[in-house]
């Protein structure tokens, strides 16, 4: 069976923090920093499970700020 | 040879807009403007020069469109009455904000309110003083013959597209529903878009390849920015009050008493000044042309030479504030008008002059 | 594989879209507006329309969506972005012209601007944001307010008998001859985005055929307005904007189904 490995990057600037990023996603891979801020303040999304990542990217498309970057490999 | 037609002031505008190359033509009816968007209906101009009329369903979606289509750098125009120039103040003020280019044409009866169908004066602070929200101007021409109405068709837009201000025409139920001669002006091509992309390079035309996006918004939450724009559009009226200005001036040279009128009352005036002479008083007669500027330099001259300025106006006083404000000395200076749609005679007019300066 | 081998150009699935530029967008945290105009820069880019794409911005939130969405825009007087945009697409047949409107802009103001230029037919693409508030303005009661949800303006609750009900335009706009597609969609899942994609996408294609006029409302969430926060406020509207708003196609009359 192919392994399908993700991961993101997430633009920590342009992220507000909102959250909808880490409820999308279904392999917890994502949590809001709990002390860090971002440069207007915000806790920012961030990938603290990065391993679980299958790259299906429901992060990215849910995110309204447009910050994250998801990459896909299916390795055979 | 050059064709002389007889027709309606209001049907004058629409054949001199097809004949100019409009664009567009936003309307709604209203009396006694509907001749015009009747008119366009009826000549088709966008079977002939692809002009698009379309009746809108209300005067504020009508200035609105013209905000569209003047934004894409088309030549595009309203027309209303009073109550709907009122309606459309909102959306003036967003194409002088924006500096766009429109041609608006208030053929004005009396108000206040929804007032009455006939003939009137009483909008000349709504037109010269803004109208609408914020500090801008309107560059406005009062036409006083239905030859006027189909020239300022073209001037208007020249200067609109000279300046990027939208023009108003400020006409009234007399120049709109009589009937005259008029010669109209020869058939010009619209504008390709390539000529638009030229000449308006800053039109919201679809960004081509190799240029920025183009952002029509009157929208500055930046105050520092805001007080620039505006600073901007005042050196801008200031630049078209020294050059715009236009009057007509008759039997001024050795005139004891001046008549100021615009628009058809005018013609009114000239008749009681020729009648004033027949009785051997001197009378001269000064028509601004365009009401925004106001032909300031040339009250403050003429009032260094009369007795007395008679202002005559359908209404109860408005352009004799401008003409007070513009004195060079402290000539008295009357008023006369009727209002509710009342069109005074010429004999109404001398009568008045000789009331008011006491002449024998 | 580590994260780092996978992180190349090559591996990407998912990225803000180029016409979506580097400018933060001033909305609240969780803004359904921020996942539309990626929707909408996505739609535009995916058709190659970013060089016929002309947008008219409204008056509420997205009063500055051009400042984020890298095409012409216009930003039209409140609730009269339908009647620009009808003189933009007649004087222009040759674009792509859009409105972005919230609910008040819509369905308050410039109700008259929008049922008339769907009943004309305007090959116009109308996207409808409704979350139930005024937002730009701090959250005052809209026309699509739900009963008893309280706002700046109805501090108690809106009360019909005071407050009138909430108004369901979409519906409204559908029973016109001149709209082809009238569609409502939600952005508050991954599934629920790509849907509402499709939507605007049909929608945008839908204005290039001279179908007709074309619909898409979002049922969206304005968490400041609503004071939740952004994922509470999407279980909200789930719960209670869905009742009144229920998502799905309510018209189409393209050989295009959705």
């Amino acid at each position: 069976m192919p392994k399908i490995t993700g991961a993101v990057e997430i633009d920590r600037d342009r992220c507000k923090g909102c959250d909808l990023c880490v409820v999308a996603c279904p392999c917890s891979v994502l949590a809001l920093e709990t002390h860090d801020v971002n440069n207007r303040g915000y806790h920012y999304a961030a990938d603290v499970n990065p391993e679980a990542c299958i790259g299906c990217a429901a992060c990215a498309t849910v995110c309204p700020d447009g910050c994250i970057t998801v990459y896909r490999v299916v390795e055979k | 040879m050059e064709e002389v037609r007889l027709m309606k002031g209001n049907e004058a505008i629409a054949h001199a807009a097809i004949r100019y190359g409009v664009d567009g033509y936003f309307g709604y009816p209203i009396t006694p403007q509907s001749e015009i968007l009747e008119t366009l209906e009826e000549l088709m101009p966008w079977e002939t020069t692809g002009m698009v009329v379309l009746q809108a369903e209300s005067e504020v979606a009508a200035i609105n469109m013209v905000y569209g289509g003047a934004s894409t750098g088309k030549a595009v125009m309203t027309s209303s009455s009073s109550p709907g120039v009122s309606l459309k103040q909102e959306g003036i003020s967003y194409i002088a904000a924006g500096e766009l280019p429109a041609l608006i044409i208030n053929c004005m009866r009396g108000g206040p309110g929804l007032g009455t169908l006939q003939p009137s004066q009483a909008d000349y602070f709504q037109a010269t003083k803004g109208g609408g929200h914020g500090d801008y101007h309107l560059i406005v021409l009062a036409p006083a013959t239905v030859q006027e109405m189909a020239d300022f068709v073209g001037l208007g837009f020249d200067l609109a597209y000279k300046w990027r201000n939208p023009v108003l025409m400020l006409a009234d139920g007399v120049v709109g529903q009589m009937m005259e001669k008029v010669v109209l002006p020869e058939q010009r091509p619209r504008r390709t878009e390539r000529e638009i992309a030229e000449q308006c390079p800053w039109a919201v035309t679809g960004r081509p390849e190799g240029r920025g996006p183009n952002v029509l918004t009157t929208l500055e939450l930046d105050p520092l920015k805001m007080e620039q724009h505006n600073l901007h559009l005042q050196k801008k009226y200031d630049a078209i009050s020294a050059e715009e200005v236009r009057y007509e001036e008759i039997d001024t040279e050795d005139a004891e008493y001046l008549v100021m009128a615009f628009g058809s009352v005018a013609r009114i005036c000239q008749k009681a000044v020729e009648e004033a002479r027949e009785q051997g008083i001197k009378v001269g007669l000064l028509r601004p042309i365009t009401l925004w500027p106001f032909p300031a330099e040339a009250v403050a001259r003429l009032s260094n030479k009369v007795k007395g300025i008679l202002v005559v106006e359908l209404n109860a006083g408005q352009m004799i504030e401008d003409v007070r404000l513009n004195l060079d000395t402290r000539v008295p200076v009357h008023h006369f008008g009727r209002m509710g749609g009342i069109v005074m005679d010429p004999d109404e007019v001398l009568g008045a002059l000789k009331e008011k300066f006491n002449i024998q | 594989m580590t994260p780092e081998q996978i992180k190349k150009p090559e591996n990407v699935v998912a990225q803000r879209p180029a016409l979506l530029n580097d400018n933060t967008m001033h909305y609240c945290p969780g803004c359904s507006h921020g996942v539309v105009h990626k929707l909408v820069a996505e739609v535009i880019e995916e058709m190659g329309a970013e060089h016929i794409a002309i947008g008219v911005a409204p008056v509420g939130c997205a009063v500055m969506a051009y400042n984020y969405i890298d095409v012409d825009w216009i930003e039209a007087a409140h609730g009269r972005a339908p009647a620009v945009a009808t003189a933009v697409k007649r004087l222009n047949p040759s674009r792509l012209v859009f409105t972005y409107q919230g609910d008040g802009d819509l369905a308050a103001i410039g109700t008259a601007e929008t049922i008339h230029a769907a009943n004309r037919g305007e090959n116009i693409a109308i996207i409808f944001i409704n979350n139930g508030i005024y937002g730009m303005t701090g959250g005052q009661m809209a026309p699509t307010t739900l009963e008893g949800m309280v706002t700046a303006t109805t501090p108690y609750g809106r009360r019909v008998d005071l407050n009138g009900h909430h108004l369901n335009i979409s519906p409204l706009l559908a029973q016109l001859e001149g709209t082809c597609y009238v569609t409502r969609q939600s952005v508050h899942t991954a599934a629920a985005v790509r849907k509402a994609k499709k939507a605007i996408r049909q929608a945008f294609e839908n204005s290039m055929k001279g179908l007709g006029t074309s619909v898409v409302e979002i049922v969206s969430t304005c968490s400041s307005g609503w004071k939740l926060t952004p994922a509470k406020a999407n279980d909200w509207m789930v719960e209670h904007m869905f009742e009144a708003y229920p998502v799905g196609d309510i018209k189409n009359t393209t050989t295009q189904k959705s």
